[in-house]
């Protein structure tokens, strides 16, 4: 462990900041808050004070109850999406990787999508399915595949090449059993780095659709819908925008750093983040 | 390099052709009824039957798609179902503001990050190095409309230096237009700059344990000249790689920093779109949008001879 902060502090320092984000969304109620949706007129814009730690939103609702609760949807899109994308984006490198026909064809469709600026796939998507949490996380996940696919598919393609898989593929090793032994092991430390990067780009991409009114609904406090709330208000009450907003740029941090620590323990060639 | 030029125009074609196929499909693939989600809550039977009829949900995939390609081959992108106005017009109405702040964001994002990689890498493990790359992290990590209200807090609300938010056109004179521009451009531009920053100083790194880079500062050239013509010069093309995959970057940039600087462009034309379920609108700005994105690699891939002429086509 201290070898490890010496070696890479910022493993550490990310994984603490990634802790702190998801203790406030699993331990919400108990952390001093409040109904995140109760309205009080009474409390409308209230400053930040020892009441009001993040102070009051247009209708009165408490910043920090919200900002502490919206954790809860950033997270759960930002590991949904990791999640799902490397499922999908698993499959189909996989596929690519070891099917030439379906190469062509998948590799044509996966340059279309990565051709599309993510945020706007994820908004097309999102227009036609109706904005749901649900679909936040399948929107932004399909803007993900085409990225984990290539690394798939270019891992397996330099995988073929080596003498120890085609001695398995000739000597007539199982298809699945190639799979479990040579490949998989071989994509988790890329996926795994991968898979911190678009958590965080998930986190942001989520706040981005709930800040233009294409995200999650605004019957659950997220980041970003607090900060679309407070939009209109932000000369006068500064501070709906502002506690949100620095709670989202310290999660999205603290992925980033842990994602970069993990790569140098990896591949400390690895330079390429795109 | 003429021929290589329209080999590679004519493979800009099929991708061109799948974005198309994607965008429209979107409408056949959702589950559920489009034409029922995107008419809304309140919508009546006949207001669900008659936007059907009008996005040709009640026809056959191919004689659909046929007809709309060969609209959008033409420059028409059909007709807003909001405004019933073609969506080619609303495009161009709204094309100067964001042509405007991309090219500025894209300028200053390079005239920070440029400089900054090139002096971290320079000077790598030094304090500059690291402030960069710490800078570069965080830009990586706040999102582009959290910076632009800590500046509009900081510039605009307390020094009232410059406007909150609203967009100039440029015919109405070039001071309160880039007054209103500098600081939704500066925003974007700053966050675009942490990814050419990191790849500047990684590029450079490895071009500066060159022999020949230590051949010319041993024959006495100045350490400006050789940083510049003979370091970033060989570290050119992955930079210029870089730019362009950045621009994906900067459009979902430009669409968030209209909406909080209020700019008439083609981003607030999105969300407005997006607010009133308006289809056809957001199929044509993705399509231009991905064109453009798709256009801006293609004249990436050509600068590579000039940069480095043992690249021949």
């Amino acid at each position: 462990m201290l070898r490890l902060w010496r070696r890479h502090p910022n493993v550490i320092i990310g994984a603490a900041m990634l802790a702190i984000a998801v203790i406030a969304a699993v331990a919400a109620p108990w952390l001093g808050t409040v109904d995140p949706q109760m309205i009080a007129p009474f409390n409308r814009l209230e400053t930040p004070g020892a009441e009001f730690w993040f102070g009051g939103d247009l209708v009165g609702r408490d910043v920090y109850s919200r900002t502490v609760y919206g954790a809860r949807v950033s997270l759960a899109v930002g590991l949904g999406v990791a999640i799902g994308g490397i499922l999908f984006g698993l499959i189909v490198g996989l596929l690519s990787g070891f099917v030439r026909w379906v190469d062509q064809v998948l590799m044509r469709v996966m340059d279309g999508l990565m051709a599309i600026p993510s945020i706007l796939l994820a908004v097309a998507l999102i227009s036609l399915t109706g904005a749901s949490l649900q679909n936040v996380i399948i929107a932004i996940s399909i803007a993900e595949v085409p990225r984990v696919a290539r690394l798939v598919r270019s891992v397996v393609l330099s995988l073929k090449e080596q003498p120890y898989v085609e001695a398995a593929i000739t000597s007539g090793t199982p298809f699945v059993l190639i799979l479990l032994r040579h490949v998989l092991p071989n994509t988790l430390a890329p996926l795994l780095v991968q898979g911190t990067y678009i958590f965080a780009s998930a986190v942001l991409t989520e706040a981005i659709l709930s800040f233009i009114g294409a995200g999650t609904p605004p019957s659950t406090p997220s980041w970003g819908n607090i900060i679309a709330e407070g939009r209109t208000v932000f000369s006068i009450a500064p501070h709906i925008v502002l506690f949100p907003g620095l709670a989202l740029s310290f999660t999205v941090l603290g992925v980033n750093l842990l994602g970069d620590g993990l790569r140098d323990i990896f591949d400390p060639r690895y330079v390429s983040r795109t | 390099m003429l021929g290589f030029a329209i080999r590679r125009l004519l493979a800009t074609i099929p991708v061109m052709g799948i974005v198309a196929i994607i965008v429209f499909s979107l409408l056949y693939l959702t589950p559920g009824d489009p034409a029922a989600v995107l008419a809304g809550e309140q919508a009546t039977a006949e207001d669900i039957e008659r936007l059907r009829i009008t996005l040709g949900l009640d026809q056959p995939y191919l004689v659909r798609f046929g007809q709309w390609i060969g609209g959008v081959l033409q420059g028409d992108l059909g007709t807003s179902i909001f405004s019933r106005r073609p969506v080619m017009e609303l495009i161009v109405q709204r094309l100067e503001p964001t042509v405007a702040l991309t090219l500025a964001s894209l300028i200053i994002a390079v005239a920070i990050a440029i400089p900054l990689g090139v002096v971290a890498a320079w000077r790598s493990g030094g304090i500059i190095d690291r402030m960069a790359m710490s800078l570069a992290v965080l830009g990586f990590s706040v999102p582009v409309f959290v910076l632009s209200y800590l500046l509009i807090a900081l510039v605009s609300v307390k020094l009232q230096l410059l406007p909150v938010q609203g967009y100039v056109p440029i015919a109405y004179g070039i001071g309160p237009f880039a007054r209103h521009l500098i600081l939704p451009a500066v925003s974007l531009g700053i966050i675009n700059a942490a990814l050419i920053a990191r790849i500047t100083r990684t590029t450079m790194l490895e071009v500066l344990n060159q022999d020949y880079i230590r051949a010319a500062r041993a024959k006495g050239l100045s350490v400006r000249r050789v940083l510049i013509r003979h370091a970033l010069k060989n570290a050119a093309v992955p930079i210029v790689t870089v730019i362009g995959i950045s621009f994906a970057l900067l459009i979902s940039g430009v669409v968030v920093t209209e909406t909080v600087f209020n700019i008439p462009g083609l981003g607030r034309l999105t969300v407005d779109a997006i607010l009133r379920r308006d289809y056809p609108v957001i199929q044509g700005v993705i399509l231009v949008f991905s064109a453009t994105y798709v256009v801006v690699n293609l004249l990436v891939d050509l600068s590579y001879g000039l940069f480095d002429p043992r690249i021949k086509y």
